[in-house]
This record gives C-alpha cells, structure tokens and sequence, in this order.
C-alpha cells in the first residue's frame, strides 16, 4: 500500500514539475538554447509565492506574481543574451547566480514553511473535501490541460510562428524580416513565466520555500523531456510533443519515487537524474553508429538489388 | 530604384585580419534592371548583397531603394523591401517546419506579425497554385517538413519565398552554385520567369560566364571591393566569354586568373 501512496504522490508531483519541463522545452527544443536560468528562476517562484503568502496575500495572486517574477527573470537573461551579446548559457548562469541572492532577500531568510499559511491545494480540500494528494493532481491536470491549449495556440500563430523560426534557422527569420532578438527574449520571458509558476504550484504542494529548491531543475526538465520522446518517440504532433513532456516528468518522479522505496539514499538522487540524463543522450547516439556499422558493406555500391558476389 | 554611393566596408578593421571588401563602391539601378555580378573569389559580390541587405553595418556612404535611406537600418526592417536567396539551400528556409509554415512565414515578410494564425486557409489555397508552378510535386506535400526535401528543392522552395510577395529588389548570391548541374538549369530558368514575369529588379551574383551574359540586362564586373566593369542593354548582347576573360585579366594584373570562373561552362 506504501508503494501505491508514494507513486500516486509521485505522479502529483511530477505533474506540477511537468509545467516547468514545458518551460524548458520552449527554450531547449523551440529556440534551441540551453537556459540555465531555469534553477534560479524556479526557487524565485517559489520564494516570491511563499513571501507573499505570508504576507497576507491570497494565494492565487501569489501564483501570478510568480509568474510575472520569472517572466522578469527570463527577460534579464534574454538581454544579456541579445543585448550584450553573452553566450546564452553563460547569460543564464548570469541570472541564475544573481537570483539566487534576489530570492534570499526576497524570503529574508533562506527557508520559508507554510505550514500555517493557506495555500491553494488548502482552500480547494477545505472547499472539496478531497485528500491534498488528489487535489493537487486535479489542480496540476488542469493547470496541465489549460497551458498545454494555450502553448498549442500561441505556437500556431504568427508571433509563435516567428520564435520557432527563429530557433530553427535564425538568418532565414532575420531574412524574412523577424526581429529575432525579440523572438528569443519573448521566448525565455514565458518559458522563465513556465518555469516560476511551477516553483511556486510545487512550493505550495509540499508547505515549504526554499532558495535550493531549484538546484539540479535544469537536468530535471531535460530529463522528463527525453523521457517523453522515449516514450512517445521524436516524429509526433506538436501537441503530443507538448503532452510527452509532462508524461515525461511524471514517470521521472515514479522511477524517483521506486528507487528511494528500493533503498537509495536521497543524497545519491542528483547523481542519478545525471546518469540518467547522459544515457539517455547517448544511447541514440550508439544505437545510430551500430545502425551505420551494421549497414555498411564495403563489396555493394549501395543500389537495390545488387549484392556483393 | 537601388543607389549605392560611395560605400566602403573594412572587415577587422585595426587587426592582423583587416580586409577592406568594398572601396568607395556606386552602383544606381533603374527599375526593372536585372544585373548579373561577376568576379574572382572575394571581390566583394556578396559583401555588396550583404550590406544592400543590412547583414553588416556599412562604414560610410549611402544606400538608397525606392527612394528610403535603408543605410542604418537593421537587417529585419529592411526585409519588407528585399527577397533573398543564398548560396547555401539550407539557409533560406527553416528545416524543421512545414512546407506550408515556411511559406506563411515569407508571405509575411516585413509585416507585423500578431496573435492571429501563422497559415490561413486562403493561404494554403494560393500556396498549392504558386508551388504547381515548380513543377516538383511540392504541392502535394504542403505539410511536409521542408528539412525532408533535397537542396534543389529547397531552393526552388526559396526563391518562390522570395517572390511570394514582390521585393523591390531580389538579391540573388550564387543561388545555384550548390546544386547539380540540371537542378541548376531548373532552378536558373525558374529565376528568369519569376523576374520577367514579376518585372523585379534584381542582382544576381554568377559565376558562370556563360549565364551571366544569357541573363539579364546588366553585367557588372568586381574587382577588389570595386566595379570594374559595367555594361547594359545592347553592348552586353555582343559580349562574349572570351571579351569577360580579356576584361577580367587585364583588372587582375595580367595574371592568368586562376578561379572557378575560368573553369564553369
Ligand atoms: N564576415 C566577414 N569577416 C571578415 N572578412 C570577411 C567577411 N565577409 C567577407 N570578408 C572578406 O571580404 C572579402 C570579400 O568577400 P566576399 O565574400 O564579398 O567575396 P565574393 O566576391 O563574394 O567572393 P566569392 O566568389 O568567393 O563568393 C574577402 O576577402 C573576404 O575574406
Ligand atoms: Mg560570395
């Protein structure tokens, strides 16, 4: 029974992490830049969501304030990037460090426990009557539900026609008259929006802010998105992509969840998600060179229909 | 319609690298002027396309088309006025969207993009007319990733971006020096209808002799960041190879030049 409460648990809590690995595949896969400032933004969700609770503000508004934090943060990393020209990984390693100081003095102290503050999950079981473990996996698949909706549209049109051009091939966007600097901005301002609102969903779910909660995010997201292309493979629609990616972390948290059950140490989580994450980049990588091996034939000329004699 | 005056760029300027690509450049085209570029290797052709499209800051002068001052304006905004095809076919379209998608992006060229949808349907309608006209079957296959599509096709598929929505000026830099020697015929003929048909004003970087004199109105010769060389209308009609060789040895120095354009048929 302990099994089916922590999977159950962990599938509530991969859904919420799910809206951050949405994030990360905005930057990761649509503008083909690796974001670091993902760790820094995801703890500012989080610490931002927990001061302002305490502080007496309804708790859905924090989410909101959340958001606008991390589109901000997103912003910052995008003009380092454009602006000043920095590499995009050093311009979120930039943001990343810088927040982590932000989210200190925005808590005031390094750890903020809400155990007494209302939260969402709170009020909706006050109101439902339901267990938080329900709740915040209804939240979290409605939340889910509406994002993924709106990403689908917002990527459709114009302007989201344009940042995926943009990530795709940047000279032809600039070409054709896009003004890409703002494309990649825009697009790290609503993925940092994504990554934020999930720090502050999760902060909220388990009763506590903590300005190291974002450690390790970044490998996380990239995680649940191989997971999800494992799963659901590369060739899909760009609303199953979307939907995979969440699926993704959701079976992230399930193998996390069996392995600490089987005995591991939670200090040897991180070194884990690492190894995970390196296989999983590198077994399409020798399965492609075995593919080339096994197929090449030095006596054939490669046409149909002629073997080696 | 196109006024160069007096443009020179210096690349590197100060270093151990300095390269001055373009000297005191002029070049004034009249409307509907299709001017084939010759010249050796780093003469200066596509600098000059680049800094007509905004690809670098230029270091002095003035560029005109249709009357505006395009001289410090980024690349993006002067992309209303341009169609462009690049010598690489994998630099004009975006790999990893739809024929369709690449297409509804260069039918917006140079005009705000909002929150209303990337392809309408009107659009897929005129885009199956305008890609029956290729004649490769593209039409057929709207939705397909153009990444799955060969470089002639690519760049078939650019150039009909190019002209989707008239350009005052379409600037063409060696657009089909990367393709087979029939995808290249295709592609060069594809060029001469859409000009003719359009009436564009275009420049055309070659260096194929041959082609340079077949097409267009205009030959133009650079030479070490300079037009050497410029003829139209009649006079270009008589030129042949051997006068372009003549030409292009006597600027070079008297060198026998050693270049690919000694070698194209
Ligand atoms: N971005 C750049 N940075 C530095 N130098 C450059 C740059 N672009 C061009 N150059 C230099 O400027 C000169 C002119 O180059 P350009 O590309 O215009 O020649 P080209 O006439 O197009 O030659 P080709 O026939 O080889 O394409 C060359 O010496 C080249 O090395
Ligand atoms: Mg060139």
């Amino acid at each position: 029974m302990g099994i089916m409460l922590a999977i159950q648990g962990a599938v509530s809590q991969g859904i919420l992490w799910g809206i951050m690995a949405l994030g990360i595949y905005l930057t990761y896969r649509i503008l083909d830049v690796a974001d670091l400032t993902v760790d820094g933004s995801f703890a500012l969700g989080g610490c931002t969501c927990a001061a302002l609770i305490t502080a007496g503000i309804n708790p859905w508004l924090s989410l909101v304030a959340a958001v606008i934090a991390g589109m901000l943060a997103g912003f910052v990393t995008g003009l380092l990037h454009t602006r000043c020209e920095i590499p995009a990984i050093l311009a979120g390693i930039l943001t990343q460090i810088g927040l982590y100081s932000i989210n200190l003095r925005i808590m005031g102290r390094s750890n903020t426990p809400l155990l007494k503050s209302p939260t969402i999950f709170k009020q909706l079981s006050g109101v439902t009557g339901l267990g938080q473990n329900w709740i915040s996996m209804i939240v979290g698949l409605v939340f889910v539900a509406g994002l993924i909706s709106v990403l689908y549209w917002f990527f459709g049109t114009e302007i989201g026609s344009a940042i995926r051009a943009t990530g795709d091939n940047e000279r032809m966007a600039r070409s054709l008259g896009m003004n890409t600097n703002r494309n990649k901005v825009l697009g790290l301002a609503i993925s940092n929006g994504l990554v934020a609102l999930s720090g502050a969903m999760v902060t909220q779910s388990q009763g506590y802010a903590d300005v190291k909660q974002g450690t390790g995010a970044i490998v996380i997201g990239l995680a649940s998105i191989i997971i999800g292309e494992v799963i659901f493979g590369k060739k899909t629609s760009f609303g199953t992509k979307l939907l995979s990616v969440v699926v993704g972390s959701a079976v992230y948290r399930i193998i996390v969840a069996v392995v600490l059950q089987l005995g591991l140490n939670t200090d040897d989580l991180k070194l884990l998600t690492a190894l995970l994450v390196a296989a999983a980049l590198t077994v399409p990588v020798i399965l492609e060179k075995r593919k080339q091996a096994a197929s090449y034939d030095p006596m054939t000329d490669g046409s149909a229909g002629k073997g080696g004699n | 319609m196109l006024n160069i005056s007096h443009v020179s760029k210096t690349f590197n300027p100060g270093t151990v690298t300095e390269k001055q690509a373009l000297r005191d450049l002029n070049l004034h085209l009249e409307p509907e002027d299709f001017v084939t570029i010759i010249g050796g290797n780093g003469a200066g052709k596509s600098t000059m396309l680049n800094m007509v499209a905004g690809v670098y800051p230029i270091d002095c002068g003035t560029i005109y088309l249709d009357g505006v001052n395009i001289s410090r304006r980024p690349e993006y905004k002067r992309a209303s006025l341009l169609g462009r095809v690049f010598q690489d076919p994998m630099m004009g379209t975006a790999a990893g969207m739809q024929i369709e998608e690449n297409m509804a992006l260069a039918h917006r060229r140079g005009r705000r993009r909002g929150l209303k949808w990337g392809v309408t349907k009107q659009e897929k309608e005129i885009f199956h007319e305008e890609l029956k006209r290729l004649g490769l079957g593209l039409e057929e296959r709207m939705t397909a990733k153009v990444g799955l599509l060969s470089g002639g096709q690519r760049q078939a598929l650019t150039l009909l971006m190019a002209t989707l929505q008239k350009p005052k000026l379409l600037l063409l830099d060696e657009h089909t020096a990367a393709l087979d020697p029939r995808t290249a015929k295709k592609v060069l003929s594809l060029t001469e209808e859409m000009v003719a048909e359009a009436r564009l004003t275009a420049l055309m970087v070659t260096h194929n002799m041959k082609d340079a004199l077949r097409l267009g109105n205009r030959l133009i010769m650079m030479h070490e960041g300079q037009i050497i060389y410029d003829v139209r209308g009649e006079e270009k009609k008589k030129l042949k190879v051997e006068d372009l060789l003549k030409k292009f040895e006597d600027a070079s120095g008297g060198e026998f030049a050693n270049d690919r354009m000694m070698l194209s048929d």
